[in-house]
């Protein structure tokens, strides 16, 4: 634990922090471009200049120097000054000062700082130096004249995405940074060299010249294109989403966020539903309100309980699904599903449906065994959590399931669930690693679980654990990867068939068969397309999409950035969505639509708020009382034991850029399908 | 004191000191002027209707970095971007209220690329209040028509800015 004085104040700062990071503990502001938390040390854009004793009576970068015991810093001399001034004027020479037509305008460290450091006017005549616009696909927007070759996206691109297609060829005036073979940037992860880039050389594709961030009403909520539930900040300008960056928050997304994340906020814009509608001698016409609530009621007059049956989507809140589940139990329906891609999900030990080590628990494991699952594609900011834990090393991968890249090198050891049979047994070479391991992590995928035995894999899986030690005082290594956003909350409400009830499978055969005449999908569209018979539909959601094109009644809700909700993430990590815009037109929340319809059934739910709806959702399941605080799960059995039979495992989302309702209904992500194909480089 | 008040009451002297000065005038030059045949004289800072301005090869200057609209006291000014098909920024609106417009002037000030402009015209008066909402249309045509007078005007202020 070093001792130094910035500017006479003495701090004591952690062994091995720099003195930039000495001088941040001390208040003091240090300008850098170069430099960035997340991201290796490269010390070339010299900002960063401060004065040190003992030590060359020059300046020296602060980024770069290892905070040491008696050191005296002074970060506000008049050398220090001077350096900086000189920095800032080199900088500038070759910076084109184009901010008028800049979309960093306004949020431009090197306009920031050029306001602290720079000079009046310059005293370069020369000529400056232009340079080509590079392609890097339709997310990112280059103008590489503005480059000041800070290396944030190089080092982001190798480092934390895992992709080695940035770099810099060329060097001092003439160097350039490039794709190399001037193709798109192939990552998930792309977006976030936006956020790194300190000047207006990548810019945003979709966002270009839209707005200003002066103009922009900043709301801090979370994400629900994917399980992990990353912290983003929704930027909204009127009623419209202009955009979603990310948010730090450790111990989920650190600041990163997937493509999907940020780019599908125009899906927003398109194919809302805004209206009440009605289907009418086969065709779909706008109804009121009081209409469609009307045509319910008719239908569900003197209908049984037990011919009613209701499965929830993939973005549902919990409040909302809490609600329904209410209405359904009122009306006798035992019949309810969340799991719309079929997955054996056990609903009834935590433990088995949450990924229990904790994305922040990665970087503690030294062994991974990944099982029908691909990280990448299915939660591109805990895959970075992986790499970045490989890449501190130590740490051994094996992977079950369909070979991809995943970015970072693991063993391959097979595509089919007998594997794990072979690995539980001790057969397999891989039982070696699990046994040696001291923090051991199993990851179970849904394409592991959502098939004809996925209880019993989902069993094998906690064979697995209890053999080699993953569940233990301080540490559990069983996790299942969710590719839903709303699959833990339901599991948590117990939105699963109660006693006498049908599972998916179940619910659509009922509808085939005729013994269920009414199904309400709330925001449920992956299944719509195979819903057959005559059966009732009632669509509730915010798209006009699969489920909505199948409905016979048309509910207009609310996306989640209209919404105030809870969501709970892959780790049963419980967060807050907060309202950024209004829902279109007629729509309104989901909760407030259930409820509402709720007394025109005569069933009325005992709350017309929504702190009285969390009051009671806490009181009946007092695991939503902590926000952002996951408890660990009780290890309860889970599970059902059986043979697994010897068909690969699939893949859970066919195309990481259409998901969801959202998502397919996104311009920038349906352009992203055709540059990029179905998710990472194959 | 009371004795030369009374005295100058009776002898009228404020009367004709008054009427003197009636007459003073009366045989002056006239200020008044022949409105609207007839027009004073204009500052070349004058601040009067705006107009947006075009280069002379007939491109639209203005290139959407809404610092004027940022700096409009009086919120008048609403503007929306989008790429344009060659790439560049433009605006794909440019809407000022004439009736919120204070006409301080910040919005010609703030202009990087002398766009938006106050011009000489002040003779914009309206029959309806929907009239004095413009649009962009409206102003590149008052720049196309002020357009002359309007660089003079920049011209003869530019040494002193």
């Amino acid at each position: 634990m070093p001792k130094l004085k910035v500017d006479g104040i003495e701090v004591e700062v952690p062994a091995g922090a720099t003195v930039l990071q000495a001088c941040e503990f001390a208040g003091k502001e240090i300008p850098r471009f170069c430099y960035h938390e997340r991201l290796s040390i490269a010390g070339n854009c010299r900002m960063c200049l401060v004065e040190v004793s003992p030590g060359p009576p020059k300046p020296q970068a602060s980024c770069a120097l290892p905070a040491m015991d008696n050191q005296e810093i002074r970060t506000d001399s008049d050398m220090v000054r001077q350096a900086r001034h000189g920095v800032m004027e080199f900088l500038l020479i070759n910076h084109p000062l184009d901010c008028p037509i800049c979309d960093q305008g306004g949020e431009c460290d090197l306009q920031d700082q050029a306001m602290g450091y720079g000079h009046h006017s310059s005293r370069f005549a020369e000529n400056k130096r232009a340079v080509e616009d590079k392609d890097m696909g339709p997310l990112i927007k280059t103008v590489m004249t503005r480059c000041i070759h800070c290396t944030r996206c190089v080092r982001f691109s190798t480092e934390v995405a895992g992709v080695n297609e940035l770099g810099a060829l060329g060097r001092g005036e003439t160097m350039e940074i490039t794709t190399y073979l001037e193709k798109a940037l192939a990552s998930e992860l792309s977006g976030n060299v936006i956020d790194l880039c300190p000047v207006g050389a990548l810019t945003s594709g979709p966002y270009a010249f839209v707005s200003r961030p002066w103009e922009l009403t900043r709301t801090e909520t979370v994400d629900v294109m994917d399980a992990v539930g990353s912290s983003i900040r929704v930027d909204t300008r009127g009623s419209d989403v202009l955009r979603v960056l990310p948010r730090t928050h450790e111990e989920v997304n650190e600041e990163w966020i997937s493509d999907k994340t940020r780019f599908a906020c125009d899906g927003l814009k398109r194919q809302r539903l805004d209206r009440p509608y009605l289907r009418r001698e086969g065709r779909l016409v706008p109804v009121d309100w009081q209409e469609a609530f009307d045509a319910i009621a008719e239908r569900l007059t003197g209908l049984a309980g037990e011919r009613i049956a209701a499965v929830v989507g993939d973005q549902c809140d919990v409040e909302s699904m809490f609600a329904l589940k209410q209405l359904m139990t009122a009306l006798g329906s035992p019949h309810l599903e969340c799991r719309q891609d079929g997955a054996r999900l056990d609903p009834s030990a935590r433990a088995g449906y949450l990924f229990n080590t904790t994305i922040a628990g990665i970087e503690s494991a030294d062994a991974i065994l990944l099982a029908g699952t691909n990280p990448r594609r299915e939660a591109p900011v805990l895959n970075a959590r992986i790499r970045k834990r490989w890449l501190a090393g130590g740490l051994e991968i094996g992977l079950v399931g369909q070979h991809h890249d995943l970015s970072y090198p693991y063993r391959h050891l097979g595509d089919t669930p007998d594997v794990l049979s072979r690995i539980l047994e001790g057969e397999h070479a891989f039982a070696e690693v699990l046994r040696r391991a001291g923090s051991p992590m199993l990851v179970l995928g849904m394409a592991a679980l959502a098939r004809e035995d996925g209880a019993a894999v989902h069993a094998l899986g906690r064979s697995i654990a209890e053999t080699f030690g993953m569940v233990r005082e301080g540490w559990n290594g069983f996790n299942v990867l969710h590719t839903a956003a709303s699959r833990v909350g339901a599991l948590d409400v117990g939105f699963v068939p109660r006693a006498g009830g049908r599972d998916l499978a179940g619910i659509i055969g009922g509808m085939a068969d005729g013994s269920l005449n009414l199904l309400w999908l709330l925001g449920a569209d992956e299944i719509a397309s195979d819903l057959p018979g005559d059966t009732f539909v009632v669509y509730q959601g915010h798209h006009g999409d699969r489920g909505a094109h199948r409905a016979d009644v048309i509910l207009p809700g609310a996306a989640y950035t209209e919404k105030d909700g809870l969501y709970v993430n892959t780790e049963g990590r419980v967060q807050a969505g907060i309202q950024a815009a209004f829902p279109p037109g007629q729509a309104r929340e989901d909760w407030r639509i259930i409820r509402a319809l709720s007394e025109r059934l005569g069933h009325r739910l005992e709350y017309d708020s929504l702190g009285d709806l969390r009051r009671a959702l806490v009181a009946a399941h007092p695991v939503f009382a902590a926000l952002d605080r996951p408890r660990p799960a009780e290890w309860l059995p889970f599970g059902t034991g059986g043979p697994v039979d010897t068909t690969p495992f699939g893949s859970a989302i066919a195309n990481f850029y259409m998901t969801d309702p959202i998502s397919r209904c996104s311009a920038v992500m349906a352009e992203c399908t055709e540059v990029f194909g179905i998710g990472e480089a194959a | 004191m009371e004795l030369i008040r009374s005295g100058r009451a009776l002898l009228l002297s404020e009367l004709v000191s008054g009427l003197y000065l009636t007459l003073k005038y009366f045989f002056r030059r006239k200020v008044t002027i022949n409105y609207p045949y007839e027009k004073g004289p204009l500052s070349p800072r004058f601040r009067g209707e705006h107009a947006l301005r075009r280069y002379p090869n007939g491109e639209e200057r203005c290139i959407a970095c809404k610092l004027c609209e940022a700096i409009c006291p009086a919120q008048a000014i609403t503007i929306e971007a989008e790429p344009r098909a060659d790439g560049s920024r433009r605006t794909t609106r440019y809407d000022i209220d004439m009736t919120k417009c204070i006409y301080c002037g910040f919005c010609e000030e703030a202009c990087p690329v002398d766009a938006i402009v106050e011009g000489p015209n002040f003779e914009f008066a309206t029959e309806t209040r929907e009239e004095l909402f413009y649009n962009k249309d409206r102003l590149l045509a008052n720049g196309d028509r002020w357009e002359e007078q309007i660089a003079r005007n920049l011209a003869s202020d530019a040494p002193y800015r």
